[in-house]
């Protein structure tokens, strides 16, 4: 007979649920570090959702958070075990990005988002997988190998993010780390049925979190509901002398507006996100949320973005232009991977970037460095920044007439493995509804809001600048009368 | 606008990136779409738009020119592929 501890499912918990049950003590962090540890290497096998497990680490992070729980220091997150995107530098563990390049990098600092993690006594269960160097809609490009979306195996978890998306989703870890350069939090977490979101630009430290396209990247938690990416993000935000970005403006408490009502919210729907393109029965569980914010006080406003339609093209020449400069360090000479017997510098160089990279990470750079090779960087580069200027100035004109914007976080539901990895521009579209939040800057979320034939539907809200502590508040009312953020795949109940 | 194999070939150089020959029409083909894609933008008269340089305008954050790092060499070479008496080692560039 199995006694009561062994019986409790502690995957079913929320990091809410987990906090309080650890302050009372009717459960240790080691305990739950162990249980979830047990969970990955049961159920990782048919995932491919970590790239590294970092078992003893946790086990002694665990014992520290016990301690500290004991002896009343602890806060909201001490003892409880969350799993980092590979992308976040942590130190003494290796840090690969996705790729052959970094495979035998052992990272010799912590990124601050790692650092604040720690500070909080929360306990690293390991490092998720994601395409390589960020760059991917779908998990394939890892040198890793492709990661499996709980839902529905044959099918991908969306990206970059895709491995933190299906660890959280699977519940092999009760929250994860991602990044968001063009939707790489929202489109994963849409895919796999969980929340997430993408800060304000600059609300989270970049320091050792490895660069593919600085004026884009940000970092955000991946979680089972908008409370809990609220205490994730209460830890992860805040400024950063080590990033030149990051802004110096007070982190406030982003829990303490979740429970405010919906009354008087002014919802704005893009008429560019229910075109063509959309499928339509995505478009009718995303209508049917929007007929619950209704329920809730809130008024849908129709709006316009007209630059919108552009966002694809702007992010394929910024972010590859950006991601060909940063990704210029990976020289074979200091770090990382060098190819076998190079006979001049030039062999070094060229044959450690050409057999450390993957077919995209190529492209991607090859694309940049052609947008800014002599001639054409006005037409490119400097023709995307205005653009992004006028898509920008769209989101503003909007939040001048609506509080949120709301939609599709994707176009589609997940798609199969392999099923876009020949055409790029096909996978380039799965972004289209989330990139102009990235130019612009602005704060984004995905939460779930249904199925379509058992594949999970991500609703996008995205609000103006700072505007966090709303979003978690819109997101958190929904998720008061709805329950889709808590469904389990059948696979790993 | 189409990249033929020479374009390629010059962006790879250009990139430090070693392309085998039997995918250079692979990757002509692939950034041409791309390209393809991103000639979108010229759809839209942006003249007179200034081009955005940080979402919320920030400015670069000055500090005291002070030294702020320590000395990590071990460390930092620890992960290096090829060092010797504290120096990364790579082929012989000069004779």
């Amino acid at each position: 007979m199995m006694s009561q501890k062994e019986m409790k499912k502690y995957h079913e918990k929320t990091i809410a649920e987990l906090s309080t049950m650890l302050q009372a003590g009717e459960v240790t962090s080691v305990e739950l570090t162990q249980y979830f540890l047990n969970r990955i290497k049961a159920h990782d096998g048919r995932l491919n959702s970590f790239i590294t497990v970092t078992e003893e680490l946790a086990l002694a992070a665990a014992k520290d958070a016990d301690a500290a729980i004991k002896n009343g220091t602890a806060g909201p997150l001490t003892g409880v075990p969350i799993a980092h995107k590979d992308i976040f530098c942590t130190q003494g563990v290796r840090t690969s990005c996705g790729s052959k390049m970094l495979d035998n990098f052992i990272s010799p600092y912590d990124a601050t988002v790692v650092t604040k993690m720690k500070q909080a006594g929360v306990v690293m269960l390991g490092k998720t997988n994601m395409d390589e160097f960020a760059m991917g809609s779908s998990n394939e490009t890892s040198f890793y190998g492709a990661v499996k979306n709980p839902w529905n195996t044959d099918t991908v978890p969306g990206g970059s993010s895709g491995g933190s998306a299906a660890a959280v989703a699977a519940r092999l870890a009760p929250a994860a780390t991602g990044t968001d350069t063009g939707g790489s939090i929202r489109q994963p977490a849409s895919m796999c049925g969980i929340t997430g979101i993408k800060p304000t630009y600059g609300r989270v430290s970049r320091y050792g979190m490895i660069a593919f396209a600085s004026s884009l990247d940000q970092a955000g938690p991946m979680g089972q509901s908008a409370h809990d990416c609220a205490l994730l993000l209460n830890a992860m935000a805040g400024f950063d002398e080590k990033d030149s970005t990051c802004l110096d403006m007070e982190v406030p408490d982003y829990t303490a507006e979740l429970d405010k009502p919906l009354k008087g919210l002014r919802i704005g729907l893009p008429k560019e996100y229910f075109g063509e393109g959309l499928n339509v029965d995505v478009e009718k569980v995303i209508r049917a949320a929007l007929d619950e914010y209704k329920k809730l006080g809130a008024e849908l406003v129709d709006i316009e973005l007209p630059n919108s339609g552009l966002s694809v093209p702007v992010y394929y020449v910024v972010a590859p232009a950006e991601c060909s400069a940063n990704l210029s360090r990976f020289d074979g000479v200091r770090y990382g991977y060098r190819c076998e017997n190079p006979v001049d510098l030039m062999d070094l160089y060229t044959r450690s970037r050409g057999e450390g990279f993957g077919a995209e990470v190529k492209r991607r750079i090859m694309v940049g460095t052609y947008a800014l090779s002599s001639g054409y960087y006005d037409a490119y580069y400097l023709k995307s920044q205005q653009l992004r200027h006028k898509i920008s100035d769209d989101f503003k004109n909007a939040f001048e007439k609506v509080d949120v914007i709301m939609g599709p976080t994707a176009p589609d539901t997940a798609f199969n493995i392999g099923e876009k990895s020949d055409d790029p521009i096909s996978m380039y579209l799965s972004d289209i509804y989330t990139i102009a939040v990235n130019l612009a800057g602005l704060p984004g979320m995905s939460v779930p809001a249904g199925f379509v034939n058992g594949k999970p539907v991500g609703l996008q809200i995205a609000g103006n600048y700072f505007k966090e502590s709303q979003l978690l508040n819109v997101a958190h009312q929904y998720q008061l009368h709805t329950d889709w953020h808590r469904a389990i795949p059948e696979a790993f109940v | 606008m189409s990249l033929d194999a020479d374009a390629v070939k010059k962006i790879a150089y250009l990139a430090r990136l070693k392309i085998d020959e039997a995918d250079v029409p692979v990757y002509a083909n692939n950034l041409s779409n791309i390209i393809d894609l991103v000639e979108q933008m010229n759809a839209v008269n942006t003249d007179g738009v200034v081009p955005m340089s940080h979402p919320l305008d920030a400015v670069q954050r000055l500090r005291d020119d002070v030294v702020t790092e320590i000395n990590q060499r071990e460390i930092f070479q620890a992960i290096a592929p090829k060092t010797e008496d504290g120096l990364y080692l790579v082929p012989q560039v000069i004779e």
